[in-house]
């Protein structure tokens, strides 16, 4: 096993701005904002009204389907409105408000405190479907539908996503500095669900603490490992992760169940030991604020609901007027044009960039040097599959494989004719997917 | 060489030719396509563009539909009145086409609307849409004016201006390739001769519209209250006009309030 895989760059990594400062708890002052589609799949059904009293960890919303996730109320307080609120996508969701009287009255939490091998695989679903866990790497996939394979006999690889390529991030690394205990008890509550799979813990190489740490860890488990991977950018990405741990393939139209692998961040295997050990719900996360415009980069024990403007301030405020303002990876997340929006599941960063090195450049044609081929994971040609978009050729699009790419923005990254090349390939992919629902 | 193989050699030739004739004759006649007279003659009289905005494979499968009577005469949009009656001429029946043209429902251009942030990227509507926010624009309904309908026109009709697209009624063929192309389905087709055209397409509520956008329907109904059709019916907070109902008589341009029926 190589431990890598083909294509990938080597971005400016910027984590040493965040990696060593310990976390900082921040308690939220305004209005929280619980958006009812945190997640992938059905939206939640609100289960309080306005003027309703809420606790810490009490369910506000529960899942509208089986794709679909609880949410919880992650302060005490009263129920202010029911209503469609900006979120980090950019567009405005259903959301609950609830205004924060910074009292924390909690309910109380229960945990299943036997025996690992005496839980049997119900008893931890339906912990974690009740604590709302969603997939915190950023899709926000549910949890207990991952979980949930249809031929679980087959699965034989549980990968912990440790490796946090994308530049800047911290907090998956905070998290198993601070808590590894708990991020391996997450991957063993989950290892007891499939009895017959190994578990492998994948962590790039720019991470040695860490590497350490977790061997130290897990010496004591033979079902579990340590796998070192060759740091490069996307190592985290879903299906560059299980060909670099396994040297299995898959491609868009597979599943990682359909080669036996569960993929989960490292952040969500913490919120399964939480949820089924402590029986607390998902309703805090750590979140990185971090950039050359934020005064004190840092970890912040985020509380789900706490508007982005407050976690800026609480990192100190702006050192210079930021240019822009990112939520997630500089690679993969979404540039913000306000930041009046509540943190989510899914929301691992925000970034403030003094200096929009995207907006400094004039597109140009392309030169076929072919670099973005060479760089592409997912195997396809970007300038050609971005040509093909422009000119409207979206079968030829399908025919080259264009539903492959996974949008990491490597082909952008090297584009020397800084060809909004990902852009144009994601509109295309999002415009086949919403015809292929019709 | 002597004269008979001469001879010889053009009788079988001209031999040859006069059987081939025959047969290529009887072929001819006996292997007839038939075509349908009135289906050549509808096809004349078609534009030709093939542009496919009646719904048909091209004109020649438009002529085919009209002349067995499965298409109105009034089926092509391009053609308009003069051929849909020339049409009815061959073919019997009526042509009763009303001209319909494209229309952007939306006046919100650049001095009027704003933009929620800068957008950098390409240059298309679609790919725009997946944006924050569903494309810059910071009204979500409005025209971005980045000009997926003019690829689209093939009569040059639409340009954009001030930031967001025109249709020139004149130009336009009625092919409706703008009205699928548009992600935000703001083009609609309306009557040529439309009396009156509410300029927006937004459905949000009239505050968040205000605050957006100097030209947008803020759904206060005095339209509807005034219209002595009862042509005029405001829904999710716009206001949309019923062309069967609507003479054109404009006391709703005088009394809207923010002046954006046209």
């Amino acid at each position: 096993m190589k431990f890598t895989f083909k294509g990938g760059i080597h971005p400016f990594e910027g984590k040493e701005l965040t990696m060593d400062k310990e976390v900082k708890e921040y308690l939220p002052k305004g209005d929280m904002v619980y958006p009812l589609s945190q997640h992938i799949g059905a939206p939640a059904k609100a289960v309080v009204k306005k003027g309703d009293r809420v606790l810490v960890g009490q369910l506000i919303a529960e899942a509208g389907g089986f794709v679909s996730a609880n949410i919880h109320s992650s302060v005490s307080g009263t129920v202010k409105a029911i209503e469609p609120r900006l979120t980090a996508s950019g567009s405005k969701v259903n959301s609950i408000v609830v205004e924060n009287d910074s009292l924390y009255e909690s309910v109380e939490f229960k945990g299943n405190t036997k025996p690992l091998d005496e839980i049997s695989k119900e008893e931890i679903l339906d912990a974690i479907k009740a604590a709302g866990v969603v997939g915190m790497g950023g899709a926000g996939f549910p949890t207990h539908v991952k979980l949930s394979p249809k031929e679980p006999d087959k699965i034989d690889t549980i990968i912990v996503n440790a490796s946090e390529c994308e530049p800047y991030l911290t907090s998956d690394y905070r998290r198993i500095m601070d808590e590894a205990d708990k991020v391996v008890g997450g991957l063993r509550i989950v290892l007891t669900m499939f009895p017959g799979a190994k578990g492998i813990i994948g962590i790039e190489n720019n991470k040695p603490k860490a590497i350490k740490l977790l061997k130290e860890k897990v010496a004591e488990f033979d079902n579990i490992t340590v796998n070192v991977l060759k740091t490069k950018y996307p190592e985290g990405a879903e299906r560059q992760l299980i060909y670099a741990n396994t040297g299995r393939y898959i491609n868009s139209k597979m599943l990682p169940a359909d080669v036996g692998c569960i993929v989960h961040n490292v952040d969500t295997v913490y919120a399964i030991y939480e949820a089924v050990r402590e029986g607390r719900p998902l309703i805090d996360r750590l979140v990185t604020i971090s950039g050359d415009a934020v005064k004190e980069p840092c970890n912040i024990l985020t509380k789900m609901g706490t508007s982005y403007a407050e976690l800026i301030e609480a990192a100190g405020g702006f050192k210079s007027t930021p240019e822009k303002i990112i939520s997630g990876g500089p690679m993969m997340g979404k540039a913000l044009y306000s930041v009046e929006v509540p943190a989510m599941k899914s929301t691992s960063a925000i970034l403030c960039m003094s200096k929009d090195e995207v907006a400094e450049y004039e597109e140009s044609p392309c030169i076929r040097c072919g670099k973005c081929v060479s760089v592409c994971p997912g195997r396809v040609m970007p300038n050609t599959l971005a040509t093909l978009v422009e000119n409207n050729n979206i079968d030829e699009f399908l025919k080259l494989n264009g539903m492959e790419c996974c949008e990491c923005g490597c082909c952008s990254y090297v584009c020397p004719a800084k060809r909004h090349l990902t852009q144009t390939i994601a509109g295309a992919r999002k415009l086949v997917l919403a015809n292929n629902k019709k | 060489m002597d004269m008979n193989s001469i001879i010889i050699a053009a009788v079988v030739v001209a031999a040859v030719g006069i059987l081939a004739g025959l047969l290529l004759g009887i072929a001819s006649e006996k292997f007839k396509v038939q075509v349908d007279e009135k289906e050549v003659a509808v096809r004349e009289l078609l534009p030709g563009n093939n542009c496919g905005g009646c719904g048909y494979p091209g004109c020649d499968g438009l002529a085919a539909a009209i002349a067995q009577g499965k298409a109105s005469p009034s089926g092509c949009p391009v053609g308009g009145d003069e051929i849909a009656n020339k049409i009815a001429e061959i073919v019997g029946g009526d042509a009763d086409a009303v001209k319909m043209v494209a229309y952007v429902m939306c006046a919100g251009d650049c001095n009027k609307a704003k933009d929620a942030y800068e957008y950098v990227g390409p240059k298309d509507c679609k790919i725009a849409t997946n944006a924050p926010g569903a494309g810059p624009k910071a009204c979500s309904y409005g025209c971005m004016g980045f000009g997926s309908c003019v690829a689209a026109c093939q009569f040059d009709a639409i340009k954009i201006i001030d930031g967001i697209a025109v249709v020139d009624k004149d130009k336009c063929k009625s092919c409706g390739m703008c009205v699928a192309e548009c992600p935000r389905h703001i083009i609609k087709m309306i009557p040529y001769e439309a009396g009156a055209v509410v300029e927006c397409n937004s459905k949000d509520f009239g505050k968040d519209v205000k605050a957006v956008c100097q030209s947008g329907c803020i759904g206060c109904g005095i339209c509807q209250k005034n219209c002595p059709e009862g042509a005029i019916t405001v829904e999710n907070f716009l206001a949309k006009v019923d062309y069967d109902k609507c003479t054109g008589c404009g006391t709703c341009k005088e009394k809207c309030p923010v002046k954006i029926i046209k």
